[in-house]
């Protein structure tokens, strides 16, 4: 948080509650900016984080993600008109994942819904865009505000995440359904009067959770999860290791695998959910909403283009790579925007956008990959085939109650 | 409840509105016009002012409307008569005796500058050239960019053709001065600073933009050019811009359009993504398979549809329209005919400026920037009475006045400020006509404030968004709604917000009509 004793330009990147504990357990002081705070990008090394998201359970400082309080008479319909989703579904103690787009139906972002109560819901995004918010809320009963430095925010992912958070103290946790939320009372030691929110969402596609708190908690939360967590081999990562789970996952980043359609400056570059694989999302049933009469013409007219899942040959991460329908590599049909080596899979997989009609699953096709040998470069044509996403799903992500393991 | 269906609601019976109303009739829709006020015309009424003094209460003058509009319309059968045509414009100042601005006539201005009455000529036929050639624009639906529509790249092509037909000069001229502001292009041609005001009042004149405001030679090409259509130069109606209304409601009638007035529309209702008819103040629902907006753009989208129904861009776009009114009006019932110094009773048959210089009006814009009126104002004076008669009692005279500039958003607050603004205005007058005061029997002034009340006009600006080139043709009133129709299906607007924009023209109304009919052909 900005301190008063310090001028701005002193402080050019906020510090996150946890920051102090994060520095502490850093190994490598690998520290990146991200919406403006300092976050860890790695702690140790990236393998030894993303095995402890797949085999035990991990902390993720969520602290910067971009919260926006929505209140009031119209919140709901104020939210129906921005978003493609239908969030009169949303029940209160739920929580839905969401798209919004601008007027020609490109994404804006992309982020998670949480119903609160009544008539007051919180939006968790990677970007700001309260200007977006606010100029939506003409006409509408209304109240948005960024609380994003009001709230700390701490993911704890992974297989045993809900046996640490049981041990932590919070009983009933193996009750909470994905996509639930639920308040609870902080353990005593930690801080008096203390409560603490807790939604099982995450960004690993793995069993996890997410905590809300009161920054002046957070220290006293994060040590109490690392004590709490000590057997089941609990360890902080940093993005690196979490961007790996997320393409597992099949999950999409914005400005990774899209540019805010807001930002975009070149034609043809703004991207739909449709072309994002995220169609699903798009309730045209539901009323008038911010892109509504783009997407439909978009889907009479049939997709252009499309993310989706790459199996790649061989073991290097295809990244940035352009791909082509032939070998000689004549035709481009897309470029990769995410990729990994799958450690779990013990696949070579990426997210691409394919240009129509190289999308449909099954088809075969080439990536460009370049090869670093020792400071000589290597360009190498891999086959590669589309595949359905996400690659990694595990059945305990769902499960209810979670098994202990 | 009953739920009497149309094939056509058009809120709003401004001339536009009725234009509109009238088209849509005549091929065969039946057509209701709902007007809020309990008289129709909108910003084109003659209404009484003070007891047994009529006046055109927004709109004074008549000059834009094309002659074969009125001609299609036969508004001459349905009672439109003109009490004065071709009415000439002078020029006064409190310190020099007047100067009538006409390039046939060059002796007065011969008196001042020799140099002048040789340069108005060629000015004024250049301008008129280059008016002429933006004629087309005008009378046009704008077409749309990057389509693969034919009609669109024919409008294109035969916009260019009409530039291209100027010759190399002009075109020149054209691209040069099209940008420019007034003061410049009038400095380059003239000397005698009471002909530079008045010609430059023309180019302020209902805007929020002073002569040395770039892209202000821009309203004036634009006035010059909807003149060109224009049959009879200024002209006044008989029995006021009133009577023009009333004609055009004659017209709708003929037609077999309804008109209802005391009817406020409070919502258009929307179903299933297209207007489907609207909601009275009332309560009364109407169905209607188009509905037809003659209110400016920020109150239909932003208050009769609402946000809800537009995509967040859009509704950005609507916000930002730039419509905050300058001008004000006044009225003045007055017990004999006003005496104007230096000037004949006849000169009172056609409009006085009182601009007496660039700098005068640039200065009297100075403060419409920062919130408040201008204390040496300019004003565009008729008497409409020495035309026609009936408008006051017998040997008594009405004064009907435009003045800028009075900021909608006055820092001290209209309340308080419009009898002294008023008091500064008659004053003003005064320097220019004494015993001006003396015989004034009653005075209305509007101020942006009240126009926005009583004629329901966002932001007070009679040509519902300031006439500019960013609020221009492919781009009036924005983007997403520039042809007339809408982002909902079945909405259309045909108001003075729409290409071509203000003063009472009429163009946009026959223009929404044409482009409804096209969709539904």
């Amino acid at each position: 948080m900005l301190t008063e004793s310090e001028p701005h330009y002193r402080q050019p990147l906020l510090k996150s509650p946890f920051h102090e504990r994060a520095r502490a357990l850093s190994q490598v002081d690998s520290f990146i900016p991200w919406s403006g705070y300092t976050t860890v990008d790695v702690f140790t090394f990236v393998e030894q984080e993303y095995f402890a998201i797949r085999n035990a359970t991990t902390l993720y400082d969520l602290t910067p993600m971009v919260k926006y309080r929505i209140a009031g008479a119209d919140a709901l319909r104020y939210l129906n008109r921005l978003m493609t989703r239908d969030i009169g579904k949303l029940k209160c103690g739920r929580v839905a994942y969401s798209v919004w787009c601008n007027d020609e139906g490109h994404l804006i972002d992309d982020g998670t819904v949480f119903r609160l109560g009544e008539s007051e819901y919180r939006l968790c995004t990677g970007e700001r865009q309260l200007d977006w918010l606010l100029d939506s809320s003409l006409g509408f009963d209304v109240q948005i505000s960024e609380v994003t430095e009001e709230t700390a925010a701490l993911a704890v992912q992974g297989p045993t995440s809900c046996a640490v958070l049981r041990a932590f103290g919070l009983a009933g946790i193996e009750l909470l359904k994905p996509f639930e939320l639920e308040h609870f009372v902080l353990p005593a030691a930690i801080g008096a009067d203390g409560r603490i929110m807790v939604s099982r969402t995450g960004f690993t596609g793995d069993l996890g959770y997410e905590l809300w708190m009161r920054p002046e908690d957070a220290e006293g939360v994060w040590d109490a999860l690392m004590d709490a967590g000590r057997e089941c081999a609990i360890r902080p990562i940093g993005s690196r290791a979490l961007n790996m789970a997320r393409i597992e996952a099949g999950f999409v980043l914005s400005n990774v695998d899209f540019v805010s359609g807001e930002r975009t400056l070149r034609v043809g570059t703004g991207r739909s959910p449709f072309e994002l694989g995220l169609g699903w999302l798009v309730d045209f049933d539901k009323g008038h909403f911010n892109g509504r009469r783009a997407l439909l013409e978009e889907q009479r007219r049939g997709p252009q283009r499309r993310l989706v899942g790459l199996d790649i040959e061989g073991n290097k991460p295809a990244h940035s790579a352009l791909l082509y329908a032939d070998k000689a590599g004549k035709q481009q049909v897309g470029n990769v925007t995410s990729a990994t080596w799958s450690p779990t899979c013990k696949r070579n997989i990426a997210l691409a956008m394919l240009d129509a009609p190289h999308i449909e699953t099954g088809r075969r096709i080439w990536a460009e990959i370049y090869l670093n040998r020792e400071l000589v470069w290597e360009r190498r044509m891999a086959r590669a085939q589309v595949v359905e996403r996400p690659f990694y799903a595990p059945e305990r992500r769902r499960a209810t109650p979670p098994a202990d393991y | 409840m009953s739920e009497p269906s149309y094939d056509c609601i058009v809120i709003g019976g401004g001339h536009n509105g009725l234009v509109c109303a009238t088209y849509l009739a005549r091929s065969g829709r039946s057509v209701l016009v709902l007007e809020a006020a309990s008289q129709i015309g909108g910003a084109a009424i003659t209404r009484e002012f003070a007891p047994g003094f009529r006046v055109s209460a927004c709109a004074h003058l008549l000059h834009l409307m094309p002659g074969s509009l009125i001609r299609d319309l036969g508004l001459e059968a349905r009672g439109l008569q003109l009490a004065a045509a071709r009415m000439p414009t002078t020029a006064i100042a409190p310190d020099a005796p007047p100067l009538p601005i006409d390039a046939r006539n060059s002796t007065p201005l011969a008196a001042r500058s020799r140099a002048d009455a040789a340069a108005l000529p060629a000015y004024q036929a250049r301008l008129r050239r280059l008016a002429e050639a933006l004629h087309p624009i005008l009378e046009s639906a704008p077409p749309r960019l990057g389509t693969d529509s034919w009609q669109d790249r024919l409008s294109w092509l035969r916009i260019g053709w009409r530039l291209r037909r100027l010759g190399r000069k002009d075109m020149r001229e054209l691209l040069r001065i099209g940008g420019m502001c007034v003061q410049d292009l009038l400095d380059e041609h003239f000397e005698t600073p009471l002909l530079k005001g008045a010609l430059g009042f023309d180019a302020v004149l209902g805007t929020n933009a002073g002569p040395r405001s770039p892209g202000s030679v821009f309203p004036l090409l634009y006035r010059m050019a909807a003149e060109v259509q224009g049959g009879s130069a200024l002209a006044q109606p008989v029995g006021g811009l009133g009577a023009l209304s009333d004609s055009l409601a004659r017209a709708a009638l003929a037609a077999g359009a309804a008109i209802r007035t005391g009817a406020v529309v409070e919502r258009i209702t929307v179903r299933g993504d297209r207007a489907s008819g609207v909601t009275l103040k009332s309560g009364e629902q109407i169905g209607a398979a188009s509905v037809i907006s003659n209110a400016d753009p920020k109150t239909t989208f932003l208050q009769l549809l609402g946000g809800e129904y537009l995509d967040t861009g859009f509704v950005r776009r609507v916000a930002h329209l730039r419509a905050r009114g300058v001008t004000a009006k006044l009225h003045l019932a007055l017990n004999r005919l006003p005496q104007f110094t230096g000037l004949a009773p006849s000169g009172l048959v056609g409009r006085l400026l009182l601009s007496p210089s660039l700098d005068y009006i640039e200065r009297a814009f100075n403060h419409a920037k920062y919130g408040e009126y201008s204390p040496a104002p300019i004003v565009e004076i008729t008497v409409p009475t020495v035309s026609d008669a009936s408008l006051a009692p017998a040997g008594k005279h009405v004064l009907s006045a435009v003045v800028q500039y009075a900021p909608y958003e006055l820092a001290a607050g209209w309340q308080h400020e419009r009898q002294r603004f008023a008091d500064l205005v008659i004053d003003a007058l005064e320097r220019c006509a004494p015993g001006l005061r003396d015989c004034v029997e009653a005075v209305e002034l509007l101020s942006p404030p009240d126009i926005e009340r009583e004629f329901r006009i966002s932001g007070g600006h009679w040509h519902h968004a300031e006439l500019a080139l960013d609020q221009f043709f492919i781009v009036r009133p924005v983007p997403g709604a520039a042809q007339y129709r809408t982002p909902v299906g079945g909405l259309y607007l045909c108001g003075a917000g729409c290409h071509p924009g203000g003063g009472v023209m009429g163009i946009a109304g026959r223009n929404a009509a044409r482009q409804l009919m096209r969709e539904a052909a």
